[in-house]
C-alpha cells in the first residue's frame, strides 16, 4: 500500500516523530473549519501518490481567507501526472533553516533494510548529494548506529540527538508496520532548532496486510480492483481500449509489451493466476464488463495447469448470459486446445495459434472501429 | 552444495537421478494435485508432511506430522513447500532445522519480512532456498520439483533462469521447438526478495562443462538483472547468453501481478535492464519467440 503524505504523517505522529500541525479534508466546508483552527498563514497541499507536486502547483502558501477560497477548490480540482487529488492537507507553515533527507527501505538486491541519509535534502532522491548509505539487517537501528549516521552527515550540536531519536522511531515504525519504504524528505531543521518531518512517503508490504488491520483504513481500491483481489487476480487499469487477460504476471506483461509494439493500447492488465477455472475466467470477464471504454479483449493463456477448454466454456457462458458482447482475440496454448477450437467455432471469439497473430488482428480491428 | 549434486546425486549412488523429495502440505488442494503431477513426471516423492495427519497415506506416500520425522524416515534432503503464505515461515524454519538442504518455496503472497527471516536462517545453515512465489526447479526428463507443466521442457544443454513462471514455460517451449533442450530450469520467483537471486542461479549453472547456452528471463522491478549483467561482464562469461525482459509497456508505480514487478522512478525500469544486458553483450529479445532465434545467432558466433 502506498500511503498519502497526510497518512504517513499520522503514523509518524503516532510514533513520536515531529510533524507540523495540519488537517486533511476532501471538501471546502470542512476545510474552512480547519483553516480557522490552524490560523493563517498555512500551506495547501495536494494529496496523491505522486512526486513533483510542488513543481506542478499542487503545494501553495495561503495567507488570507480570500486566497483560501480561490486556491482550495483549484488545488482540489488538479490532476498531477494523471492522478487526481485524494484529499487536501492544510498544514502550518514552517520556517526552515536546513533540509535533510532520510529514508529506510527494503534493499532488494542486498536483501536487508537500508538507510539513506543526507544533509542535502528537499530534492528527489536521485539528486540527493553526499548520501550516507547504511545496511541495517531487519531494520532495527541502535542509537550507536544512528549517531554514527548523524556524524557522517556532518550534523552538529543538539540536532544530533534529535536525529538519533527520529531515526530510531522511524526504524520502529518500519519494523512494526512492515514497510518497504519510509521516507522523510525534507526532514527539516527549523529556525527554532527543532527537527520536523515536512513531507512523508510510505509504502507497506501488501502481503503483510493480514497482520495489519489497523492500516486497512488507508487502503485505496476501486470496486472493480477490490473484486479482482478477492478473486485472487491482479488487475491494473490502463487508459487504452483493448483488455488484456492472461495467466501469469510475466506472460501478461509480455503481452502488453507486444501489443504496445504493434501500436495497440491496453485498457487493463488482468492476470488470472496459474490455477484458472471456468468460474474464475468467467469472473474475469465479469470484471472486464465493468470497465469503461473496452472495444476488444485480447487473451493469452499458456495452458498446462489450466485446461484451455475450461477457458473456452467460460467465454461461451459469458456470451450466452450476455455478460459480454465484445470480440475476443485469443491464443490458448496448452492442454486440449484443439477441443477448445471446436467449441468456440461459432462464437465472437477468434482463436489464433500465435499471440503475435492475435495481437495483429486485435489492433487492426480496433483501428477500423 | 552444488545444485546438480542435490538434484541428481553422483553417478554410482543407489539413488542417482532418483533423489527423494518431501512435500510439505501434501494433503492441501494444490499440494496433492502437484504431488501427483510430480510423481507422474518421475520425481521420487518419498514422504509428505501435514501436521495431525501423520500415519496416513497419500497415493502410496506416507504422511508425517513433522519434517523431522519425514527426514528421519527417508534421509531425504529436498523439500517442496505448498502451505498457505501465512504459514510459510514456520514451515520453512521447520524444514531448515530438520536438515533440508534444498527448499523449494511455492507459496505466493508471503510477507517479505518472513522471507527475509527464512533466508537469514538458510544462510546460516548453508541451505539453498528457491522462491518463494516460484514455479520450482527441474532437470528435464530427470526430476521436476515444482508446479510447471511438463510439455514445454525437454532434455538438453541450455539453462533457463526466470523470474516469471508462465514465461519460463513459454520460452522453454519455444526453445524446445527449436531443438534447444534444457539442462536445468530455475524459477527464482516474482517476489521482491528471493532465496535464490538471478545472480545466484547464474552461479549455480555457469561452470557446468556441458552448458551450451544460457537464457535469462527477467521482468521490471528491482535490479537483479543489472547485477547479473555486471557479473557476466566481471567474469567475462562468454557462453552464448540471451535475455528477455517483460514489462516495457507497464505503467510506472504499479505492481504488475508480481509483488516485485514495480518500477519506482527509474529504479526497476526495463530500459535500465536492457541497457545493462546490451553492455554485457547479451542480446535482449523483443518477444518470447525471438529467444531461440537470438540464441542460435549467439551460438554461431561462439563457434
Amino acid at each position: 500500500m502506498r500511503l498519502l503524505e497526510f497518512q504517513a504523517k499520522e503514523l509518524f505522529a503516532e510514533y513520536g516523530i515531529r510533524v507540523p500541525s495540519g488537517h486533511a479534508s476532501t471538501d471546502i466546508s470542512t476545510a474552512r473549519q480547519d483553516a480557522k483552527s490552524l490560523g493563517y498563514p498555512f500551506i495547501i497541499k495536494f494529496q496523491a501518490p505522486v512526486g513533483g507536486r510542488g513543481k506542478a502547483g499542487g503545494i501553495q502558501l495561503c495567507s488570507t481567507t480570500d486566497e483560501f477560497e480561490i486556491k482550495y477548490p483549484q488545488i482540489l480540482d488538479m490532476t498531477i501526472k494523471g492522478e487526481r487529488a485524494r484529499a487536501i492537507l492544510l498544514e502550518k507553515a514552517a520556517n526552515i533553516k536546513k533540509e535533510l533527507y532520510l529514508s529506510l527501505f527494503l534493499n532488494r538486491s542486498k536483501r536487508c533494510y537500508t538507510v539513506i541519509a543526507s544533509a542535502e535534502g528537499g530534492v528527489e532522491i536521485e539528486s540527493v548529494k553526499d548520501q550516507i548509505i547504511r545496511e541495517v539487517g531487519m531494520g532495527d537501528i541502535t542509537d550507536d548506529v544512528a549517531s554514527e549516521i548523524a556524524k557522517d552527515m556532518g550534523l552538529e550540536g543538539d540536532v544530533i540527538s534529535q536525529f538519533v531519536d527520529t531515526l530510531s522511531r522511524l526504524s520502529q515504525l518500519a519494523v512494526e508496520k512492515e514497510v518497504e519504504l519510509a521516507e522523510i524528505n525534507p526532514l527539516a531543521i527549523l529556525d527554532d532548532g527543532s527537527l520536523v518531518a515536512l513531507d512523508g512517503k510510505m509504502i507497506t508490504d501488501d502481503n503483510s496486510n493480514f497482520r495489519h488491520p489497523e492500516l486497512q483504513k488507508y487502503r485505496e481500491e476501486s470496486e472493480v480492483e477490490e473484486r479482482a483481489e478477492k478473486s485472487g487476480f491482479s488487475l491494473v487499469i490502463m487508459d487504452g481500449d483493448i483488455a488484456v487477460i492472461g495467466n501469469g504476471a510475466g506472460l501478461v506483461m509480455s503481452t502488453l509489451d507486444m501489443l504496445s509494439d504493434s501500436g495497440g493500447k491496453a485498457a487493463c492488465f488482468l492476470d488470472v493466476g496459474g490455477g484458472a477455472t471456468t468460474e474464475s475466467v468467467y469472473e474475469a470477464l465479469t470484471l472486464i464488463s465493468k470497465i469503461d471504454g473496452i472495444t476488444g479483449i485480447l487473451v493469452n493463456l499458456y495452458g498446462g495447469i489450466v485446461k484451455t477448454t475450461t477457458v473456452a466454456s467460460a467465454f461461451l457462458l459469458a456470451y450466452e448470459n450476455k455478460l459480454i458482447d465484445l470480440p475476443v482475440f485469443a491464443r490458448l496454448k496448452g492442454a486440449e486446445s484443439d477441443k477448445a477450437q471446436v467449441m468456440l467455432a461459432d462464437s465472437k471469439t477468434q482463436l489464433f495459434d500465435s499471440v503475435e497473430d492475435a495481437i495483429q488482428t486485435a489492433v487492426t480491428e480496433a483501428k477500423s472501429r | 552444495m552444488n545444485i546438480f549434486d542435490i538434484l541428481k546425486g553422483t553417478e554410482g549412488d543407489s539413488d542417482y537421478c532418483k533423489k527423494g523429495v518431501i512435500v510439505q502440505g501434501i494433503t492441501g488442494a494444490y499440494g496433492s494435485l502437484h504431488t501427483k503431477n510430480m510423481m507422474s513426471y518421475g520425481t521420487n516423492i518419498v514422504a509428505g508432511v501435514t501436521p495431525s495427519k501423520g500415519g496416513q497415506i497419500f497415493e502410496g506416500i506416507p504422511i508425517h506430522n513433522t519434517v523431522q520425522e519425514a527426514v528421519d524416515a527417508t534421509g531425504a534432503n529436498i523439500s517442496i513447500v505448498f502451505v498457505p503464505a501465512k504459514f510459510f515461515k514456520n514451515a520453512a524454519i521447520e524444514a531448515l532445522n530438520a536438515g533440508i538442504k534444498l527448499l523449494v518455496a511455492i507459496p505466493e503472497h508471503v510477507p517479505v519480512r518472513d522471507t527475509m527471516e527464512v533466508i537469514r536462517l538458510a544462510k546460516e545453515k548453508g541451505v539453498t532456498v528457491i522462491g518463494p512465489n516460484t514455479p520450482g526447479v527441474m532437470i528435464p526428463e530427470i526430476i521436476k520439483i515444482g508446479i510447471m507443466p511438463h510439455m514445454p521442457f525437454k532434455s538438453g544443454n541450455v539453462a533457463v533462469i526466470s523470474k516469471s513462471g508462465t514465461l519460463l514455460y513459454e520460452i522453454s517451449d519455444a526453445l524446445s521447438a527449436a531443438n534447444f533442450g534444457q539442462c536445468i530450469t530455475i524459477g527464482i520467483g516474482g517476489d521482491p526478495i528471493n532465496g535464490t537471486r538471478l545472480v545466484d542461479a547464474f552461479d549455480m549453472v555457469k561452470d557446468l562443462p556441458s552448458l551450451e547456452g544460457l537464457v535469462i528471463v527477467g521482468e521490471i522491478g528491482g535490479d537483479s538483472e543489472e547485477l547479473l549483467a555486471q557479473r557476466i561482464m566481471e567474469l567475462n562469461f562468454t557462453k552464448p547468453t540471451v535475455a528477455y525482459i517483460a514489462g516495457r509497456a507497464a505503467p510506472k508505480g504499479k505492481r504488475m501481478g508480481h509483488a516485485g514487478a514495480i518500477v519506482m522512478g527509474t529504479y526497476g525500469s526495463a530500459e535500465s535492464k536492457v541497457n545493462m544486458f546490451n553492455k554485457a553483450n547479451v542480446p535482449v529479445a523483443k518477444r518470447p519467440t525471438e529467444v531461440p532465434v537470438l540464441l542460435a545467432g549467439k551460438m554461431k558466433e561462439f563457434v
